[in-house]
């Protein structure tokens, strides 16, 4: 099963970063690659189990559907219903830790999933880059 | 439980930080507050239920077993078994992950614990700031990633020295080697090219945090002989090339160059050396105030005097008998004791089968003695009391072996006993009284009742081996500092 996982430090305390990441709603506003997203059947943003659909900047549709949310722990874990990545069994997180010397936010984004052989390498490459790593670094920027 | 959770980021790839850390017997070399740390058994590092023992800079033993590694996770957890800090039930972990976002580490350091009712903040400080935050910047320092400090630039008409700084409050490794300026003195101000600097146990106060005197970062020593390159307006006492000597706050004596206030700055006797004044001033002039301020000693009285063979401790020896007191020399190891001697005690006592308090009776007819000069603190105290004759004289002028803590002065009544906390500032804050001080110094040296003993010396630049060999108590007599070019 391959493993995506993307880190980054965040230059802003972990309770302001959740403000932003915390709405499953959120995507359109923090990354530069959803354009529009909804909540199915009217439902809020923070009920476990909700479920967002959005359309990417380059027009794609996903489904995917909130396992668990923390605030607690600051975290967020949700899996893929529908993409056109042909992914199976995708489950993805997303956690802050404090960075408490600084004052900022360890921000850590990984996955795992089921695909066949031939398209692992695309695959981590685009969740990994093309998602994670491009997600994390306009989270930075917004608080740089 | 106290909950202790720091973090920091270190700008080197995790698995280097990993190789540092996951040698858990390693820490001695990268922590600060961490000496001399070895397996129980000669275990390897990685060993589950290994202990590894080991001594804090302020000289605490600890003992720790590892209860859990993981490579795949980069983590281990470990517990505390045996300890001088009162810590109890102390679990922490340690935590390793890639930031891949720049290929660097976040550490994560955390812990639970008990401490004693009233030391709760102290001992999170002391984990949180002591070892967890301290440890970062130790890692950092040791991985070559402690962040470039800009040059400092240099005032008009500021000149560069060569000066110990204390990076922060902590154990010997925070002293760093470093250029920093001497600026041209403003009024009241000498500046001095420094020529012998005397060590002084205030200094590993001053640089562990136990006295708040300095702000890290920042220069310590209190003692020091030169010459003086020029004077600011409103001096009158010295004139450029003047010999001079200090022994006063504010810290800033480790370096070749020094712009200070000149108001406790003294000319210097043309007979006395460089180096016998900076071995002797702060020392001579705390024995002086100890044996005619704080008690006044007088012929015929007996004093009980530890570390005798150690810096203010020889003198006072010295002064004591010539003062005409019976000199009971309290010391740890025959060759302190055989210093002792040469210094004029008349005796000396050792720890042994028989208590302290034992051996100073059995050489007073049973009396004890009149006055006490205890600078051990801690480990002696309660020792010294009980020493004393009635209506005696504890004179506590240190804490060589740790801070001294809670005592019950109530039991001061069943022996009318005084005690004395003299603080050095009180007793040198005029020129009038370090002049008179200093005159008895001289005068003393000068008809061989006290002699000026420089143990050790050491390159400004080696001036943590100093301080280490001084907390060790591997000195005697003085140690002094020489900067380069002067040697």
């Amino acid at each position: 099963m391959p493993e995506v996982y993307v880190s980054a430090v965040i230059p802003a305390s972990p309770d302001r970063v959740w403000q932003v990441v915390r709405d499953f709603n959120g995507l359109p506003d923090w990354t530069p690659f959803v354009a529009t997203s909804r909540i199915e059947d009217g439902r809020p943003s923070d009920q476990v189990g909700c479920v967002r659909a959005f359309h990417l900047a380059d027009g794609g549709e996903i489904r995917e559907r909130l396992l668990g949310l923390s605030d607690y722990d600051y975290s967020c874990t949700y899996a893929i219903l529908e993409s056109p990545m042909g992914v199976e069994n995708y489950v993805a997180t997303l956690k802050l830790t404090p960075v408490t010397e600084a004052g900022h936010t360890f921000a850590e984004w990984s996955a795992e999933f089921d695909c066949p052989p031939a398209r692992e390498a695309e695959l981590v490459q685009q969740i990994g880059q093309g998602v994670f790593a491009t997600g994390l670094q306009a989270l930075s920027e917004r608080f740089g | 439980m106290i909950r202790v959770d720091e973090s920091a980021i270190i700008d080197r790839p995790v698995d280097q930080v990993w190789a540092l850390l996951r040698d858990f017997n390693g820490h001695d070399r990268w922590h600060p507050a961490v000496r001399e740390s070895r397996m129980q058994g000669g275990a390897p590092s990685d060993r589950i239920g290994g202990v590894r023992d080991f001594r804090l800079a302020s000289g605490e033993r600890v003992s720790e077993r590892l209860i859990r590694m993981s490579d795949r996770t980069r983590s281990f957890t470990y517990t505390i078994t045996r300890s001088d800090v009162p810590l109890s039930d102390y679990v922490a972990h340690v935590e390793l992950k890639p930031v891949t976002e720049g290929n660097r580490t976040f550490w994560r350091w955390h812990s639970k614990f008990n401490a004693p009712r009233g030391r709760e903040a102290e001992m999170r400080a002391l984990v949180a700031d002591g070892v967890y935050r301290a440890g970062f910047e130790g890692a950092r320092a040791f991985l070559g990633t402690a962040p470039s400090r800009p040059e400092t630039p240099v005032q008009e008409g500021a000149i560069r020295a060569k000066a110990i700084v204390a990076r922060r409050h902590g154990g010997p490794d925070v002293l760093a080697y470093e250029d920093v300026p001497a600026p041209r003195p403003g009024p009241g101000e000498v500046r001095i090219r420094q020529t012998a600097i005397g060590v002084n146990y205030i200094d590993v106060y001053t640089r562990t945090g136990y006295f708040n005197l300095i702000q890290p970062p920042a220069v310590p020593g209190m003692e020091a002989a030169g010459v003086v390159t020029e004077t600011g307006r409103g001096v009158e006492h010295l004139t450029e090339g003047d010999r001079i000597v200090y022994a006063c706050a504010p810290p800033g004596a480790y370096a070749s160059l020094r712009t200070m206030p000149a108001d406790l700055v003294v000319p210097l006797p043309r007979d006395i050396d460089d180096r016998t004044a900076a071995a002797m001033a702060l020392k001579g002039i705390t024995a002086y105030f100890l044996l005619n301020k704080v008690h006044r000693l007088e012929r015929g009285e007996t004093a009980l005097i530890f570390a005798p063979a150690g810096g203010v401790g020889r003198i006072l020896v010295q002064w004591a008998r010539a003062m005409g007191a019976t000199v009971i020399g309290a010391t740890s190891s025959p060759d302190k004791a055989r210093a002792a001697r040469e210094a004029g005690a008349h005796h000396v006592v050792m720890p042994g089968a028989r208590s302290l308090e034992d051996q100073v009776r059995a050489l007073t007819d049973g009396r004890g003695a009149d006055v006490a000069f205890d600078a051990v603190g801690r480990d002696t105290f309660d020792h010294t009391v009980a020493a004393l004759k009635p209506t005696g004289h504890l004179v506590s002028f240190g804490q060589a072996s740790g801070d001294i803590g809670m005592r019950n002065v109530s039991a001061f009544a069943g022996n009318s006993l005084t005690l004395s906390r003299p603080n050095y500032g009180h007793y040198t804050d005029t020129r009038a009284k370090v002049t008179e001080a200093l005159d008895a110094v001289w005068a003393a040296l000068a008809s061989g009742a006290i002699s000026a003993h420089v143990g050790q010396t050491f390159p400004l630049a080696r001036a943590a081996e100093a301080h280490r060999a001084l907390e060790d108590r591997q000195t005697q007599g003085s140690t002094l500092l020489i900067p380069e070019g002067t040697e």
